[in-house]
């Protein structure tokens, strides 16, 4: 009660002088069960260490992986960006694996910079390739290359501009 | 050390003590009888039987609880059941000790009880939970939710049958919370090798009862090393005397995108209190919501029969649309463990046939049916299987 509880005092307390923004309060477990039968109804979440541990990997089930969920962590002095998926020590250097995990934490940290138009083209880019399904890495059901997937977004953004 | 935290300690110095005292004196009760039951849950349960009619106490709850339970009370009259309900009206505006005694005093009389679920108001922080109260006074120490596939419910993933068992009574529901110094709040979350090693026998006994063939434990071991290391470990030594069981264990988080991704690898689980509490939820929301899951709290003593989720459905209270199944399968699961076979038989099958056969389901299932549409259906389903009721 009070450790939740005082969390949640804080919430309400900024939520106070946000009021453009809809803030809403939730049991974590309600959340766990609306999140696998209607994940739409969420926006942004906030919550403690633990909870956001559990959360943020259910979440990354429900949207195809680790292997495509970008990451940041933000302080009040720098930031880092990362992909939480392993190192995958078996496919290393094989040219095998996904880079859409890093590239879309990358995408983070230029919206992060303030360059969010290299940022949106970029994103797109990536979401075209993979929503196209021509060049897809082996994770993602596709048969190409590290390389063939990068070199086919690249190939996108330049004609984009 | 500060004066709260020495007094924490000691509390818990003594509450740890007095379960371990409690477990052993319990444990060597159970070893000595058996009862052979359809589904055994317990070792020895006692009930108040009276002209052959079981006594249960309902624990009214909040939200829909009330109407719920009335709705099966319904049905076992038209079903014909011989059980009679002690009612008691415990929900989150009664918080007085009094009412909390009563409620205990009635379920250790009668052994069984029958529960909506209790809003607990976060706001104050000396109020206690009362669920919580009521389970760690009584011993409920094994929490199952037993999550099956139904069919003709829809659901993104079909095809599963998994059993979660989470322990009930220690853990982050702890209740040992105190504040430092104001804005920083320390919280203990306890872990013992007794309950641990309690609550991970009673899975693998329900597994090797049920015969399931693997056991997960499930941990953040590797952030909590000595707590939850505690766990698994406790774990790790009862599955060595199972070696017909399969037994592996998996990390919280990584266990919660596996279940969303692929639950069919999962049989039985066994958790810790909180983990339990997160993942009973996810995987009662792939097999259909709240509305169609039943949940069971055991103890050595005592059985609280619920719904899974342990939610109250504040929002639907008054409105017709709360999904009535899961406090019927609930109340089917308790008339197995007093030996009502053939009426549970009975009402789940009508419970299920009028869910996935002739598809009267309420809007949490994507249906139209209001829940008093569900409980008529269900009752015409039960009226010709049975003539008792023409002497209700």
């Amino acid at each position: 009660k009070m450790t939740d509880g005082l969390f949640l005092k804080c919430c309400r307390h900024v939520a106070e002088q946000n009021k453009d923004i809809k803030f809403k309060e939730m049991y974590l477990d309600t959340v766990c069960l609306n999140m696998v039968q209607d994940p739409t109804q969420f926006d942004v979440l906030v919550m403690p260490n633990l909870y956001g541990d559990i959360l943020s990997d259910l979440c990354a089930g429900l949207i195809g992986g680790l292997g495509v969920t970008p990451s940041g962590n933000i302080g009040q002095d720098g930031a880092i960006f990362e992909s939480v998926h392993g190192t995958a020590p078996d496919i290393a250097g094989e040219d095998k694996a996904n880079p859409t995990a890093l590239l879309l934490s990358a995408v983070m940290m230029l919206r992060y910079m303030g360059l969010s138009p290299y940022a949106q083209r970029i994103e797109m880019a990536c979401f075209d390739v993979i929503r196209e399904g021509r060049v897809l890495t082996g994770d993602l059901g596709g048969s190409s290359k590290c390389s063939e997937f990068t070199e086919e977004i690249c190939r996108k953004v330049r004609e984009s501009e | 050390m500060a004066a709260p935290m020495q007094r924490s300690m000691l509390k818990l110095l003594r509450s740890s003590s007095a379960a371990l005292k409690r477990s052993f004196s319990t444990s060597r009760v159970a070893a000595s009888s058996s009862i052979i039951q359809h589904k055994k849950y317990s070792t020895e349960p006692h009930f108040s039987k009276y002209g052959g009619r079981t006594t249960v106490t309902a624990l009214s709850g909040d939200g829909v609880g009330p109407e719920l339970l009335s709705y099966v009370q319904e049905i076992f009259r038209y079903a014909g059941v011989p059980v009679d309900f002690e009612e008691l009206e415990i929900n989150g505006s009664t918080t007085d000790e009094e009412t909390l005694c009563s409620a205990l005093l009635s379920v250790q009389r009668n052994g069984i009880a029958l529960k909506g679920n209790i809003e607990s108001k976060f706001d104050e922080p000396g109020f206690k939970s009362m669920n919580v109260e009521l389970r760690t006074q009584l011993e409920l120490f094994a929490s199952i939710v037993w999550c099956k596939s139904i069919p003709g419910v829809y659901t993104r993933h079909q095809g599963l049958d998994i059993i979660l068992i989470r322990e009930n009574t220690e853990g982050e529901y702890s209740n040992l919370e105190y504040q430092i110094v104001p804005g920083c709040i320390e919280n203990l979350k306890i872990i013992t090798e007794a309950k641990s090693t309690k609550i991970a026998k009673y899975a693998f006994e329900f597994a090797k009862t049920h015969g399931r063939k693997k056991v997960t434990a499930i941990h953040k071991a590797n952030i909590m090393k000595l707590g939850d290391g505690l766990f698994l470990e406790s774990c790790r030594k009862v599955a060595s005397q199972y070696p017909d069981i399969e037994f592996n264990d998996m990390i919280v988080d990584n266990a919660s995108m596996q279940m969303v991704s692929k639950p069919q690898q999962f049989d039985v689980l066994v958790m810790p209190n909180l983990y339990g509490n997160i993942l009973s939820n996810i995987t009662a929301g792939l097999v259909g919501g709240y509305g169609v899951v039943s949940g069971m709290n055991i103890g050595d003593d005592y059985a609280v029969f619920e719904m899974g989720t342990r939610s109250s459905g504040r929002s639907l209270k008054g409105k017709n649309i709360a999904n009535p199944t899961g406090m019927l399968l609930a109340s089917c699961d308790m008339l197995d463990y007093i030996g009502c076979n053939k009426h549970a038989e009975l009402i789940r099958d009508s419970v299920m046939k009028v869910m996935s056969v002739d598809k009267v389901q309420t809007p949490d299932l994507g249906g139209q049916a209001t829940t008093l549409e569900v409980i008529q259906a269900i009752i015409e389903d039960i009226k010709p299987k049975t003539t008792s009721w023409l002497h209700a």
